[in-house]
């Protein structure tokens, strides 16, 4: 069974319609890379996901919840789907160590001494196993965004999304935390990331989409679909990416 | 008849500041619970109460201090409501705090970044542990510094009570020149008083926030 389907959603701010029917089902141990010019709304598709925007049509199931239906308890649909963003957004007053504990304390209700535990496996992980007692505004961009990975996987989720996740980061962090993405693709992550890496996308992903305007315009194996893309829209949103 | 300023009077304008301090006191306490029902009432996603907020505190900050004083300390009687110096004096101070305490409050709460909020909730936390646990303490961090500026405005406001004849650190100077004749001497006692109070609190204010620094 598909651990996320979405079927024909439809997202709009206002007059402005961002998601127009949007089709996708993703399998359980799927890496979807999700790729398109700005404004295309990827971020959005993935926001939608967790419940971080409603959508205005269609259906979204995730995990076997039902996102879309009224009165869906989202915050347990949250504390199994993972999400990063690109700013990091670890919490400045909580230490590292803290930072993963929080979650853990107030949604799973974990012992104290046993989210101790679980933070300090999660930052070994990320190979950052000694920042524990660090607070966030000591850390490089890279490092951050690493303890944010970390403070999602401590919650065990089923799911991970990640939005463009290396893009506010200095060139020499990048590949940091792209090694930490493929160690969790070797363990059989599920993952939808919007990136424009073309080749972690090309060499890390097993399925490629590709949005434009608001719509799936192309949706393959990575590979083959970045290889040989079947669209104008496609080849031409290549051509600029990789020139 | 006109005598030396002595000792003794020092340590009369020192009993005075007490009421200086008391007032301060019991303006921040009250002033400061009713400031954030203020700053709750402007965030709350319920525009009636938002507008009644605004109103309040448009109000309250668009008109003096004085008037305020004076509206509570000769309108009340005039309503039925007989009114001490002091009782004016801590209603109409306490009005006065909250207005500036909710607006200091509700700019800290809201320059929490949405992406905090949004974090939170990528996490599954609820509504009220994004607000309590991720919010807060940062809004707190953020506020220390004028919200003890604030203060130190208001214990420098209480000043203006001896208008109404209560009986603090400005209208016991008042009291003390008249007998002994020496206003220089008796201002600058008082203030060197309000000096130490004000800089004990911003003192004050620099410990708390170095500590919570540390704590992050
Ligand atoms: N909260 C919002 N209110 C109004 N419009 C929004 C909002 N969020 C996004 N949009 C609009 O929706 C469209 C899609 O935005 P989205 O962020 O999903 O694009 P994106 O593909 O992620 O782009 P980028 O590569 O720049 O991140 C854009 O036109 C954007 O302006
Ligand atoms: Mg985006």
């Amino acid at each position: 069974m598909a651990l996320v389907r979405m079927e024909g959603v439809v997202k709009r701010f206002g007059a402005l319609e961002v998601l127009k029917s949007i089709d996708l089902s993703v399998e359980p141990g799927e890496i979807v890379a999700v790729i398109g010019r700005s404004g295309s709304g990827k971020s959005t598709m993935l926001r939608c996901v967790n419940g971080l925007e409603p959508v205005q049509e269609g259906l979204i199931e995730v995990a076997g919840i039902n996102v879309t239906a009224p009165g869906a308890d989202l915050n347990a649909l949250r504390a199994r789907v993972g999400m990063v963003f690109q700013s990091f957004n670890l919490f400045p007053h909580l230490n590292v160590e803290r930072n993963i504990m929080l979650a853990l304390k107030l949604v799973r209700k974990t012992p104290k001494a046993e989210a101790q535990d679980i933070a300090v496996r999660m930052l070994e992980k990320v190979g950052l196993g000694d920042k524990r007692l660090a607070y966030p505004d000591e850390l490089s961009g890279g490092q951050q965004q690493r303890v944010a990975i970390a403070r999602s996987l401590a919650m065990e989720p089923t799911l991970m999304l990640f939005d463009e996740i290396t893009s506010a980061l200095d060139p020499e962090l990048v590949g940091d935390v792209l090694r930490v993405l493929e160690g969790l693709a070797g363990e059989g992550m599920t993952m939808m990331l919007v990136t424009h890496e073309m080749s972690f996308a090309r060499n890390v992903a097993d399925r490629l989409v590709f949005m434009h305007e608001g719509r799936i315009h192309e949706d393959g194996p990575a590979r083959e679909t970045l290889t040989d893309p079947q669209t104008a829209e496609l080849q031409s949103f290549l051509n600029a990416v990789l020139h | 008849m006109i005598r030396e300023f002595a000792s003794a009077d020092v340590f009369y304008l020192l009993l005075a500041a007490r009421w200086t301090i008391g007032l301060a006191l019991v303006a921040a306490i009250g002033g400061g619970l009713l400031g954030l029902l203020i700053a709750l009432a402007r965030i709350l996603p319920f525009a009636p109460l938002n507008w009644l907020a605004i109103g309040y505190i448009n109000i309250i900050q668009g008109t003096p201090l004085l008037g305020q004083l004076f509206v509570f300390f000769f309108g009340l009687p005039l309503l039925g409501f007989p009114v001490g110096a002091w009782t004016a004096a801590a209603i109409s101070l306490s009005l006065y705090a909250s207005a500036f305490l909710g607006e200091i409050w509700r700019g800290a709460l809201q320059s929490v970044a949405k992406r905090q909020w949004e974090a939170g909730a990528a996490l599954g936390l609820t509504y009220r542990q994004r607000f309590t646990h991720v919010v807060i303490p940062q809004a707190v961090r953020i506020s220390i510094a004028p919200t003890v500026g604030f203060l130190v405005q208001l214990v420098k406001n209480t000043s203006l009570t001896a208008l109404i004849g209560f009986v603090e650190l400005t209208r016991a100077s008042q009291i003390i020149t008249a007998a002994t004749f020496a206003p220089l001497t008796v201002y600058l006692t008082a203030a060197a008083i309000y000096f130490v109070i004000c800089f004990t609190l911003s003192q004050l204010s620099r410990v708390l926030e170095r500590r919570l620094h540390g704590a992050r």
